[in-house]
């Protein structure tokens, strides 16, 4: 029995209910329909918006995270205003601002293998607006645990993909990508950047799918994967199978339960660069600040790459951007001191591990990268 | 030639190119091709056996070539492989 709708409403949703295979029933199922968002960043911003719009009845919204002020450059449903409140808390107060006749729930949590099951009971669909590895892993197994459908949604640079993994009709994420890639191939966008109105492409394919879902209408995203370029402004659509040796969903699955998802992919559930190769190998601002004053000529590799420089710059550094640095290892003296830095200290923690298995000793990482030393030593330099 | 389309991703180790068109009559000749020419992408397309890496996926037009000959799938002028990357951003 779908709910009724209230004559404010049947106004509200005037333009919905004018397209025939939407229609009063149309928007009362959407009424009807619960769907978890994971993720209030880039992606989860237009895609809470448009379903809290489109009256989706019932929304969740999971993240554990402050608003900052390098998210406003693409996340949109947050705003000056509420810088360092918590994400969810100034998402569901846009949404509800937005439409205030439907519910927002919210966990302000990381979702874990401990809780992901009782946070997705009450939903019907779940939005994979994450930002790291372990968290995309973690949702598509609960989905495919659940028989939920996962409606991806991925961005990088000025690239996207979106998909909808519904292992009951087709493949799921890990039918695609069985594995993550190693640790440090990838960038985050905290590293490698983002075009910030990528994420509203990319969110809104989201979205969209998730109302067809719910109406029962179209030829959704199951068996197929659309990769988006903005730069060429292409669409290109492939097909995908599901894999019959895929460990969740296929035909002779291991993965029957959640796993610990940071030990299989390597890497923190969360895109923050921490910057830290641990106390052996960190070298703090201040440290190097003191060292400098007894050794000028230390050598400072900058890692990160060139058009950063000219954003903030350690003056008398080296550039040698991580991508080359295998190649170029030749340029370096293992007998000499040497301190490696990148923007927050997660490039520099992994040239410092090529250094290592190189047989360097005498190496550090600048801890919070420049960024930190902008904070800490040198106010004059911006923070990026 | 067959042409090689390179993610976002990779580019840092293809010398920042986003395609390469290069000789191969199937698909492991491209790649082999590729890396001739870009030392660095090798280890992030073949593991140390010398096996594609299971997070790298080929796509022929819109057929993953899993679903046609693998690596020996066979290409013709004009032909455009993509690499399709892992990407966790959002």
């Amino acid at each position: 029995m779908l709910p009724e709708l209230s004559h404010e409403e049947i106004h509200r949703y005037s333009r919905h209910l004018l397209i025939p295979d939407v229609g009063l029933e149309g928007q009362k199922k959407l009424k009807a329909a619960s769907v978890l968002v994971v993720g209030t960043g880039g992606l989860g911003s237009p895609v809470a918006l448009y379903l809290a719009a489109a009256g989706v009845g019932r929304i969740g919204l999971v993240d554990y995270d402050v608003v900052d002020f390098s998210n406003l450059q693409r996340q949109i449903i947050h705003g000056e205003s509420r810088l360092g409140d918590l994400k969810v808390e100034s998402a569901r107060d846009r949404m509800l601002d937005l439409n205030p006749e439907i519910q927002v729930d919210i966990y302000n949590e990381v979702i874990t293998s401990d809780n992901a099951f009782q946070i997705a009971e009450p939903y019907d669909i779940i939005i994979d607006g994450t930002d790291n590895f372990p968290t995309r892993y973690l949702v598509n197994d609960l989905c495919v645990l659940t028989g939920k459908p996962n409606i991806y949604g991925s961005i990088f640079r000025f690239d996207g993909q979106a998909s909808v993994f519904d292992a009951e009709q087709g493949p799921c994420y890990r039918c695609l990508f069985p594995e993550p890639p190693p640790p440090g191939l990838v960038p985050s966008c905290a590293e490698g950047g983002v075009l910030g109105v990528l994420p509203g492409t990319i969110g809104s394919i989201q979205a969209t799918e998730t109302l067809k879902i719910i109406l029962g209408i179209g030829e959704t995203l199951v068996g197929r994967l659309v990769l988006y370029d903005a730069l060429d402004l292409t669409f290109q659509t492939v097909k995908l199978q599901k894999n019959p040796e895929c460990k969740i969903c296929g035909e002779h699955p291991e993965i029957t339960g959640l796993i610990d998802y940071e030990a299989f992919c390597g890497v923190p559930a969360h895109d923050h660069e921490e910057g830290s190769a641990g106390v052996d190998w960190d070298i703090t601002p201040a440290e190097l600040s003191s060292r400098l004053k007894e050794n000028p000529g230390l050598r400072l590799i900058d890692v990160r790459e060139p058009h950063e420089q000219e954003i903030s710059n350690l003056e008398g550094s080296e550039m040698m951007p991580l991508g080359q640095f295998a190649a170029r290892l030749q340029e370096l003296d293992s007998a000499e001191e040497l301190v490696i830095f990148c923007k927050s200290g997660t490039r520099s923690t992994r040239a410092l591990e090529i250094l290592v298995s190189a047989g360097f000793k005498k190496v550090k990482n600048l801890k919070g990268g420049i960024n930190a030393w902008a904070v800490l030593i040198d106010p004059s330099l911006p923070i990026y | 030639m067959p042409t090689l389309k390179i993610p976002t991703p990779l580019r840092p180790y293809a010398n920042g190119e986003s395609s390469m068109v290069l000789p191969g009559e199937i698909v492991e000749d491209l790649l082999q091709a590729a890396v001739e020419v870009h030392p660095m992408l090798k280890k992030h397309l073949f593991n140390e056996d010398g096996q594609l890496r299971p997070y790298v996926n080929l796509f022929l037009d819109e057929n993953n070539i899993n679903q046609l000959e693998g690596l020996k799938t066979p290409l013709s002028d004009g032909d455009t492989v993509l690499l399709i990357p892992s990407i966790a951003g959002g």
